[in-house]
């Protein structure tokens, strides 16, 4: 009896744990899950320190821009907007595709993971155009703190969005060569809290780099 | 099994919530919505004229976190059930570290330079 309410508790964490394997098993993947989870969650926080380190050197780096070109000068905020834009849509069809892995429903999991792959894709495709235009305007990387600073941080949220997008094909091919096993489940959830991480960063990133670089 | 037994963790991005789909999906469409409005309201501060200027970049900075905290609560759905204690409480510690490094370092680097030299000066005297 208890390990049935286990199973189909007030949480329905894991619908892989609903298996009808023996009952031990089916606790033993719920909380493998959860351990999971955390693990990754605290990954995740460990990344967020990481960009925090690369948040104060860019601020301290801000005005250091060796008589070169300033935020100001550089910085289209249309572009911007529209990398915002992707990446949060992105994110938000990143978690209905969830719910879509969850509920075994293969048509809505795709359709969903595959308009968040575009999107990512999208804002990798701003984000680069956007540094070769820098680049071509003569103010690449080495020439001055500030644009160090900026492409560091900034390029280091890209990379780890190329990352994402790689993981988001490989969970695709893996849920459609495996099916819905929980151990598939739980990569795809790690995956989901990395995407939504990777939108928390960039909000910190808009504001700062972007938008407080046009304030007056 | 009592019911405090039932009380497990969860993982952030769960829904916990027993729903149906449209319920659980409803509850990302308020997270895009409420982003959508604050990152709108952040790009018009930055570039409005009828905001006193010296407030814009505390304005965007409480825009940021109100939005980072939109994005916690509903797309990496932490809560503060009992069921939620040790990511939050993993997440807390993760802020006290950023907020250290980040305040730590620009206060550090606000005094050096306030008691340095000004750039141009030891340009001119390497000259």
């Amino acid at each position: 009896m208890s390990a049935f309410q286990g199973i189909a508790g007030p949480h329905p964490v894991g619908r892989g744990a609903r298996q009808p394997t023996a009952e031990h098993g089916a606790r033993g993947l719920w909380s493998k899950r959860i351990i999971t989870g955390y693990g990754f969650w605290i990954f995740l926080l460990s990344d967020i320190v990481m960009f925090s380190a690369f948040f104060a050197t860019f601020a301290v780096l801000v005005d250091a821009t060796a008589g070169g070109p300033s935020g100001k000068d550089l910085f289209d905020l249309r572009s911007v907007g529209l990398e915002t834009v992707c990446l949060l849509v992105s994110s938000f069809t990143c978690g209905l595709g969830s719910i879509g892995a969850q509920t075994r429903n293969g048509l809505w999991f795709y359709s969903a993971m595959t308009v968040t792959f575009v999107l990512g894709a999208a804002f990798l495709g701003l984000e680069i155009r956007e540094f070769a235009s820098l680049v071509a305007r003569g103010a690449g990387p080495a020439r001055s703190a500030f644009l160090s600073a900026f492409f560091t941080l900034v390029g280091c949220h890209g990379l780890h969005v190329t990352a994402g997008l790689l993981w988001l094909l490989t969970m695709m091919a893996q849920v459609f060569a495996k099916g819905y096993r929980p151990d598939i489940l739980r990569r795809l959830l790690c995956f989901s809290l990395f995407w939504h991480t990777l939108d928390i960063i960039w909000v910190a990133l808009f504001s700062v780099v972007y938008l407080m670089g046009f304030a007056p | 099994m009592s019911e405090s037994e039932q009380i497990d963790d969860t993982v952030p991005g769960d829904q916990h919530i027993s729903g149906d789909e449209t319920e659980r999906a409803s509850t990302y469409l308020i997270g895009l919505g409420l982003a959508v409005l604050l990152t709108g309201v952040s790009f018009f501060v930055a570039r409005t004229t009828l905001v006193w200027g010296p407030s814009i970049p505390i304005a965007l900075v409480v825009l940021a976190i109100a939005q980072m905290g939109v994005h916690i609560v509903f797309f990496l759905q932490l809560t503060t059930g009992p069921d939620n204690v040790n990511n939050v409480m993993a997440l807390a510690f993760g802020v006290l570290i950023v907020l250290l490094l980040l305040a730590g370092s620009l206060w550090i680097m606000w005094h050096l330079n306030h008691n340095m030299m000004p750039m141009d000066r030891i340009m001119q005297m390497q000259r």
